[in-house]
C-alpha cells in the first residue's frame, strides 16, 4: 500500500489521562472514502477521551472530520451518522427534537465510533445494557478497504468483535443508533447521602430508590467508620409537563470554562481534597428532596470545564477503572479503598455504579456487578506498585478493568479477566490477518497474540 | 421562504464551514462540486443540523462548457438564487511553477473556471438587482514567491476579476466581496511543515457568513493577515527577491 501521497503529521500525543505520551504519525482524512486503512500499522481515533494508551500507535487515523449526520428519522428516533461525530454535536440536534442517547458516558466530548469501540456504559447500565445494545448496525472498514455492515442479526460475529473491540476489527466508518424519547432536557434527580460503604450499598440495592440513571461519588478520603461514604445521585428524565414554569424555556448553554495551565502537583494535596470531599459531601448529601438539572450538568459535570485533565499536573493520572461481580461487590470494594487509603496515595475522584448484566461483546467490559472509577495522579512510579495491587484484589474477585482506562495491565492479567479473548483473536485473526489494526494498548495487552 | 446560496467547491473545509454558517442563518443551500457521496453527506448533515433544505449537484469546474447549463439546473432546483459562494480551490504542488502541465490545471481551476462559472452567476444577478457573490481568493495572490507563484498568480487573477465585478455590479446592488485567507487547517495545509498562525475552517467559515452584515469589500481571515500582507507587499522587489519564501 502507497502512503507517499497521504499527508501526514508527527505530534506527540495522549490519551486524557496524559500517560503515556507517544509520538505518533497522524493522518486525518475529511472525505467518507479516505476514512479506510492507509499503511501496514494504524489505528483509528475519536476524541482521544480513553485514558491510556488505546487510541495511540505507530499511525493514527483521525476522524474527527468525517463527522456528518446522514439521516434522522424524527418520528422513529434513528439516526444514522459517521463515527467522527461527537456525543456533544448529537445532543444538541437531538434533544430540542424530543430525542435523547440511548447510553452516554461521563463526557460528550466523545466520538460515536469511540462510545462503540468501547461499548460505553453509562449511568443506566443496570436497567438499559451497554452502547451496543441500543446500535441498529454499524459499517465497519476492514483491513482489506471492503466496508461491510454489521449488527447484531447481520454479520453478528463482526458486530461482537467490533463492539468493545477498541478499534482492532477495522474504522467504524457510520452507526445507526436507535435514540429514546424524552420530553424536556432536564433530568429529575434525587440526592442520597451514604455514611459508609455498607450503607452505600444498601442504598443502591433498594428498589424504592432504584431509578433510571443511578451513580454513587465516593469520598475517597473518608477512613474508617467512614469509609466508603457517599452520595448516591439518582435521576430520569422530567417530563416537560413536571417542570416548573421558570425550566419550560430553551435552556440557555454556559460556555466552559478551561483551565488554562497545568496545575502544580502540589494544589491536588490530600488536605484540600480532605477538605473538599467533607464541604461536598454535606452539601450534596442534603439535597434528600427531588431537583431538576439539565442534562449537561446531570450527565457532563466535569465538561463545564474544559481540559480538567490539566488539573492533574504534567504526569498526568491514571484513571482505574473495574467491575466486580455481584457476589464479591462488597468485599473487593473494601478492599480496593482500603489499598488506597493505606497506600496515602489517596484518588480525587472516586464513582461507584451497577452494572446490569453482560452482552455478548466478546471484549465488552461491563457485566453484572458494581463498577468502582478512581482517578490517580501520577506523582512518581510507585503508583504502578500500587496499581498491580488493585488488579490482584479485582482478579480474586472475578473482576476486570476497563480497557477503556487502562494504561498498566499486563497480558497475562488480562486474559484471565476476558475470557473470550481467544474467540475475539480467531476472529481478528480471520478478518485482519497482517494485523493491520494495531494500538498500544494492543501491542502491550498482546491481544493480537494467541 | 428562506434564501438560497450556492456553494461551489463545497467538499472543501472551508467551504463545509461556510455553508453551515449560513445555514445556521436560516439559508437554503445548494452544494456544488466534483464528488457526489461526499456532496450528498455534507447536505444532509447540514439540512439536519439546521432544519434547512439543502440539495446537491455534480459541479465540474475545468468543463467549462457544463457551466451555463449547471448553474441553470441549480436555479431550476432551487426556484431562485440569492448569492453565491465561490470556494474553488486547488493547490497542486510545488511541481506547478516548474512544469507547466501541472500548473496549467492549477490555473485553471483557481481561475479560469471560476471566472467562467461567476460570469454566469454575475449576469443572472446583476439582472435581479440584488444578492452577493463572496469570492474566497488567497494571500498567496497578494504578491508572487518562489513557493507557490502559479497558486498565487491564479489567485491573484482571481482577486482582480473579483475587483472588476464588484466595479461592474455596484451599480444593479450585488455585493461581491472578496475573501483573503491565510493559513487554515484544512486538508490542503496539514502536515505541511513550517505553517503559523493557522485558523480553523470554522472560524474562517463563520467569518465569512458575517461578512455580508458589514461594508468591507475585502476581507482579510483572521483580520492580522492584512498587516502581514502590508508588510510583505512594500518589500522592495530588489530585496524581495533574494528572500526564501
Ligand atoms: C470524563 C470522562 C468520563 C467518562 N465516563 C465514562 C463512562 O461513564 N462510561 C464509559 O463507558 N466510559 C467513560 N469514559 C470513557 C470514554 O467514554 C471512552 O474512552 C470512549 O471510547 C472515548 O471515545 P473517543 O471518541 O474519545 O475515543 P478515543 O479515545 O479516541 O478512542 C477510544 C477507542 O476507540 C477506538 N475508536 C475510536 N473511533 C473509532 C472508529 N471510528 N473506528 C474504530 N475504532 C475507533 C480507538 O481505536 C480506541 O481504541 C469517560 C471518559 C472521560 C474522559
Amino acid at each position: 500500500m502507497s502512503t507517499s501521497s497521504i499527508p501526514t503529521l508527527s505530534r506527540p500525543l495522549s490519551g486524557w489521562g496524559r500517560y503515556p505520551v507517544e509520538l505518533c504519525e497522524q493522518v486525518r482524512p475529511e472525505r467518507y472514502q479516505d476514512l479506510r486503512p492507509v499503511a501496514e500499522q494504524q489505528i483509528a481515533r475519536g476524541q482521544g477521551r480513553s485514558y491510556g494508551d488505546a487510541a495511540l500507535g505507530k499511525r493514527v487515523i483521525l476522524t474527527e472530520r468525517v463527522n456528518r449526520l446522514l439521516a434522522f428519522d424524527t418520528a422513529t428516533g434513528i439516526l444514522r451518522a459517521e463515527a467522527g461525530v461527537t456525543l456533544a454535536e448529537i445532543l444538541a440536534v437531538i434533544v430540542p427534537q424530543g430525542w435523547f442517547l440511548p447510553v452516554t458516558p461521563g463526557t460528550q466530548f466523545v466520538s460515536l465510533g469511540g462510545c462503540v469501540a468501547a461499548d460505553v456504559h453509562g449511568k443506566n447500565h443496570h436497567h438499559d445494557g451497554a452502547f451496543s445494545q441500543h446500535v441498529i448496525a454499524i459499517e465497519l472498514i476492514l483491513a482489506d478497504g471492503s466496508r461491510v455492515t454489521c449488527s447484531a442479526t447481520q454479520n453478528a460475529a463482526l458486530f461482537w468483535a467490533t463492539v468493545g473491540g477498541m478499534g482492532l476489527t477495522g474504522v467504524i466508518g457510520e452507526v445507526s443508533l436507535q435514540l429514546i424519547p424524552v420530553s424536556s432536557p432536564y433530568v429529575q434527580v434525587r440526592h442520597h447521602a451514604a455514611a459508609n460503604l455498607a450503607e452505600t450499598f444498601a442504598l443502591f440495592a433498594a428498589p424504592a430508590l432504584d431509578d433510571k440513571y443511578s451513580v454513587a461519588w465516593i469520598d475517597c478520603l473518608a477512613s474508617g467508620n467512614d469509609l466508603g461514604r457517599s452520595v448516591l445521585m439518582c435521576g430520569h428524565h422530567a417530563a416537560q409537563d413536571d417542570l416548573p414554569v421558570a425550566l419550560r424555556q430553551p435552556a440557555k448553554l454556559k460556555k466552559a470554562r478551561a483551565m488554562p495551565f497545568d496545575l502544580p502537583a502540589l494544589a491536588l494535596n490530600p488536605l484540600s481534597v480532605k477538605l473538599f470531599n467533607a464541604v461536598y459531601y454535606r452539601q450534596q448529601g442534603h439535597k434528600t428532596e427531588p431537583f431538576f438539572a439539565h442534562y449537561s450538568e446531570y450527565f457532563y459535570p466535569l465538561d463545564s470545564i474544559a481540559h480538567w485533565n490539566r488539573l492533574y499536573g504534567k504526569r498526568g493520572f491514571v484513571q482505574y477503572q473495574c467491575v466486580i461481580p455481584d457476589s464479591g461487590a462488597f468485599a473487593a470494594v473494601t478492599a480496593l479503598l482500603q489499598a488506597l487509603s493505606q497506600s496515602r496515595r489517596p484518588s480525587f475522584l472516586a464513582v461507584l455504579k451497577r452494572l446490569g448484566a453482560q452482552n455478548q461483546g466478546l471484549l465488552s467490559f461491563a457485566m453484572a456487578g458494581y463498577t468502582l472509577a478512581l482517578d490517580i495522579p501520577l506523582r512518581d512510579d510507585g503508583v504502578f506498585a500500587l496499581l498491580r495491587s488493585l488488579d490482584e484484589i479485582v482478579l480474586q474477585h472475578g473482576g476486570r478493568v476497563y480497557l477503556a482506562k487502562d494504561a498498566v495491565l499486563t497480558p497475562q492479567k488480562f486474559r484471565i479477566m476476558y475470557p473470550r479473548h481467544a474467540e475475539w483473536l480467531a476472529l481478528k485473526q480471520e478478518i485482519d490477518p497482517l494485523q493491520r489494526f494495531q494500538s498500544s494498548l494492543s501491542s502491550r495487552l498482546e491481544l493480537t497474540h494467541g | 421562504m428562506a434564501k438560497t446560496v450556492l456553494i461551489l467547491g463545497a467538499t472543501s473545509a472551508i467551504a463545509r464551514a461556510t455553508a453551515a454558517a449560513f445555514a445556521a442563518q436560516g439559508f437554503d443551500l445548494y452544494l456544488a462540486g466534483r464528488n457526489a457521496d461526499e456532496l450528498g453527506r455534507i447536505a444532509a448533515d447540514l439540512a439536519i443540523r439546521y432544519q434547512i433544505k439543502a440539495a446537491s449537484g455534480v459541479f465540474r469546474a475545468e468543463d467549462l462548457a457544463s457551466h451555463a447549463q449547471f448553474f441553470t439546473q441549480a436555479i431550476a432546483e432551487m426556484g431562485e438564487m440569492h448569492g453565491v459562494v465561490l470556494a474553488l480551490g486547488h493547490l497542486g504542488d510545488q511541481q506547478a511553477a516548474r512544469d507547466f502541465s501541472v500548473g496549467a490545471e492549477v490555473i485553471l481551476v483557481n481561475f479560469t473556471a471560476a471566472a467562467s462559472i461567476l460570469s454566469h452567476c454575475a449576469s443572472y444577478l446583476e439582472a435581479r438587482k440584488q444578492g452577493f457573490i463572496i469570492g474566497i481568493s488567497s494571500v498567496a495572490g497578494d504578491r508572487g514567491r518562489q513557493s507557490n507563484y502559479t497558486y498565487g498568480a491564479a489567485k491573484g487573477a482571481l482577486s482582480l476579476y473579483l475587483q472588476g465585478l464588484r466595479n461592474r455590479l455596484f451599480a444593479s446592488g450585488v455585493r461581491v466581496i472578496t475573501v483573503k485567507p491565510g493559513f487554515v487547517d484544512t486538508a490542503m495545509t496539514y502536515g505541511m511543515p513550517g505553517l503559523f498562525l493557522v485558523a480553523s475552517p470554522q472560524y474562517i467559515g463563520e467569518r465569512i457568513a458575517q461578512a455580508l452584515g458589514k461594508s468591507a469589500d475585502v476581507i482579510y481571515l483572521p483580520w492580522f493577515w492584512r498587516y502581514i500582507m502590508l508588510i510583505i507587499k512594500s518589500i522592495p522587489e530588489l530585496v524581495f527577491k533574494r528572500l526564501k519564501l
